[in-house]
């Protein structure tokens, strides 16, 4: 049972919770997730660790209500309510190196997961240039910590409202033509990981991709998240989530995300039947 | 005069039970099961019990069953057997006890595996009987894995007076008895009784702990715990490597029963887990998993549910039990025929394209390998794919555990005792043998615990 301690709202459906995992802050690294599942009838989703605090014995998680599952935490799940299950850190740690010029790229969500890697590569000694963007202002957060994990910080939104108008990947291709750029992480919708990785590759420069497919036990033992990698079938879930962005399969990621579409839109109908039995 | 066969077990009719995921085999009346006991030779020589892995005393119980004394048929299994309402259910009786029974040798043998099942049941139903721990020694044993090899491990170490903590990855304890044993062969409240209690007993059971990810084992000796067995099963799953299993409806036999079985993608949208399913499913593979997997596929509403296996039904590795039950239920099974590549549009799988096979001489196995007929190539409709060609042992622990040796199969090393190359760390079931049996993990779990008993004893 994992209580959750905090709940702040960081955008009109984004929320940020710390919830009780102690053996998972205990061990947790950058670029690694855990699995959760809210209660009994519960589906077992992924999330990203958006950070992790030892001493408190607490794991700190961005959510977005996209789905059934998020939705429900997005609306009923508050400061003292309990996650059923939580397990972590799953999947392998992002390779840290301290050396060069790196950017970090995070959309939307994204921007959560981003910012441990983001403080790791600062930490080890590289020079990280942070690129984040969303739709609009009010889908961006975190934009001090973000500030602070990087010594250089560009904000993006689709319709300008705060920060440079436009996509991540332009500014992405304009510091990829003017500097020495060692690697760049990108994090956030698959389809934007696509076109970052099509940038980084057109400028010759290696990429970093965290992969968000499908996942049921999130340990190796199903399967769900294969995604294919330079010809090779991979578990995102324990040969990642990380993997070379340049050699991702992108039309396999985003087909096979759209997998339950039908089933997934059949279960946030019948969440929301409940809740409006539940407030009438 | 002697029945020369067994008493029959009621079962639900094939046609209904289709439709629903109740269990088939309906148990033994109090009435029946004393007919079959009285079956039983009582031979002095008793085969039966040398036959099973975990030596449960056989002529003894049957005895008290026949007596009508079912308490004391359920404490006589109990003494070495602590999970038997699963063993009654999914052992292979039929190449074990049952095997070598004297009564078999002329008829039917005695039907042990039931009468186990009938006595684990009515001891659920009349409450079980509280067993007294004896006084703690003071001893910590972490045991990583809650399948039948860690719960077996768990009790008797348990029983032995230690401290006994069971670590489980996923978020119910049971291993493959949750997730892989469908719930119309083994009921999951069955399972959750048992792990009840082991609890009652004891026994600690921490769920979502990933050991080689939350923990390694070095951290739990860390912890404080003085020895560690290794339960972890072969929970990797095999694919065919094949052009074409990417795409959707191409399953691995884990994720597609695990999606049933521990999420209950059969209830859902009750449960949040779906599972797709179409008209059209094809089985790849032989075994009981196989026949779990179509048995499943027809119960979430499939037409049409063919098992294609390369080899012929002789070399099936499935129980003949299972066979029977699958065809009863309208499984259809293809012989020598070999999936070699899936075909679909806008990603979802449509077809399949495969090969007949013919069986060419022996391989390791023993048994004949099928060789590809050249030019034999058809395609199949197939909407959903189960691929059923076995798991792996899972890497996660012997990759983080320095110093544990591994084979080139990926297995841990260990004796028959389970200890390992490391000092203090004992292995046992799946993990080391490759996919096997839950009995036979059972066994490796005992003689474990024995092994992890003395090891404390001669200071640790």
């Amino acid at each position: 049972m994992h209580s959750i301690v905090a709940k702040r709202p960081l955008g009109p459906e984004i929320a940020q919770y710390e919830v009780e995992a102690p053996r998972v802050a205990r061990t947790a690294a950058p670029g690694q997730f855990v699995v959760l599942r809210l209660h009994e009838q519960g589906e077992r989703i992924p999330l990203t660790l958006a950070d992790w605090d030892p001493s408190r014995g607490t794991i700190t998680l961005v959510v977005q209500a996209l789905g059934k599952t998020t939705r429900e935490m997005h609306e009923l799940y508050g400061v003292g309510d309990v996650i059923r299950d939580v397990v972590g850190p799953l999947g392998e740690p992002s390779e840290v190196v301290g050396e060069g010029t790196v950017v970090c790229v995070a959309g939307g969500v994204g921007i959560a997961p981003v910012f441990p890697i983001a403080r790791a590569l600062k930490e080890a000694g590289a020079r990280v240039v942070g690129i984040i963007g969303a739709r609009s202002s009010d889908l961006l957060f975190w934009l001090e910590r973000m500030d602070e994990a990087t010594h250089e910080l560009v904000v993006t939104t689709d319709d300008g409202s705060t920060g440079r108008k436009g996509l991540v990947t332009e500014p992405l291709a304009e510091i990829l033509a003017a500097r020495q750029v060692a690697r760049v992480w990108a994090v956030g919708p698959a389809v934007m990981m696509k076109f970052c990785a099509a940038t980084a590759s057109a400028a010759g420069v290696p990429i970093t991709v965290s992969l968000n497919p499908i996942m049921v036990d999130g340990t190796g033992m199903c399967g769900a998240c294969r995604v294919e990698v330079g010809e090779h079938v991979r578990f995102a879930c324990v040969d990642g989530p990380e993997f070379p962005g340049e050699e991702v399969n992108w039309d396999l990621l985003l087909e096979r995300l759209a997998a339950y579409q039908e089933e997934e839109r059949c279960a946030l109908d019948k969440y929301r039947r409940m809740v409006q039995e539940a407030t009438r | 005069m002697i029945r020369e066969a067994q008493v029959p077990m009621r079962e639900q009719d094939p046609g209904s039970r289709v439709h629903n995921f109740s269990e088939v085999p309906l148990g033994y009346s109090e009435e029946e099961a004393r007919q079959e006991a009285g079956r039983c030779l009582k031979c002095k020589t008793a085969p039966c019990v040398r036959g099973c892995p975990v030596e449960v005393d056989i002529p003894e119980f049957i005895g008290h069953v026949e007596t009508g004394d079912f308490r004391a048929a359920a404490a006589t299994i109990k003494r070495t057997n602590n999970l038997p309402a699963v063993c009654g259910r999914v052992c292979p009786q039929e190449v074990q006890c049952q095997g070598v029974c004297t009564l078999g040798k002329k008829f039917e043998p005695c039907g042990i595996g039931r009468l186990e099942r009938f006595v684990a049941d009515w001891e659920l139903e009349h409450g079980i009987q509280s067993v007294e721990p004896p006084p703690p020694t003071g001893r910590r044993v972490a045991v990583v894995g809650s399948g039948p090899a860690g719960l077996t491990c768990a009790a008797d170490l348990r029983l032995l007076g230690h401290e006994v903590t069971v670590f489980e990855a996923l978020h119910e304890p049971g291993g493959v008895l949750m997730y892989g044993i469908p719930e119309f062969r083994l009921p999951k409240a069955v399972v959750a009784q048992e792990v009840e209690g082991l609890r009652r007993l004891g026994v600690g059971i921490e769920t979502n702990v990933v050991v080689g990810k939350t923990v390694t084992v070095d951290g739990l000796f860390a912890e404080g715990f003085e020895a560690v067995f290794v339960g972890s099963g072969a929970g990797l799953p095999r694919f065919l490597g094949i052009p074409g299993e990417t795409l959707i409806g191409g399953y691995s036999a884990n994720e597609f029963l695990t999606r049933v079985n521990l999420m209950r993608a059969w209830q859902f949208p009750e449960y949040d887990t779906p599972v797709r399913i179409g008209s059209q499913v094809a089985v790849i593979g032989g075994g009981n998993v196989a026949m779990d997997a179509a048995r499943t596929a027809l119960r979430l509403g499939a037409e049409k549910v063919t098992v294609l296996y390369r080899r012929t039904r002789t070399e099936m590795p499935a129980r003949v039990e299972e066979i029977h039950h699958a065809q009863q239920e309208g499984v259809e099974m293809e012989f020598l025929v070999n999936p070699v590549q899936l075909y679909g549009s806008d990603g979802v799988l449509g077809e399949a394209e495969c090969l007949r096979m013919e069986l060419g001489p022996p391989d390791d196995s023993g048994r004949r390998r099928p060789v590809p007929i050249a030019g034999s190539e058809f395609v199949i409709n197939v909407d959903t794919c189960v691929v059923a060609v076995g798991n792996q042992p899972h890497p996660l622990v012997p990759r983080t555990t320095p110093g544990l040796e591994v084979s080139r199969r990926g297995t841990v090393q260990a004796d028959e005792t389970g200890s390992t190359s490391r000092s203090g760390v004992f292995a046992g079931g799946d993990i080391v043998t490759g996919a096997a049996t839950v009995i036979s993990a059972m066994g490796a779990g005992k003689q474990a615990a024995a092994a992890v008993d003395r090891y404390l004893g001669a200071g640790g």
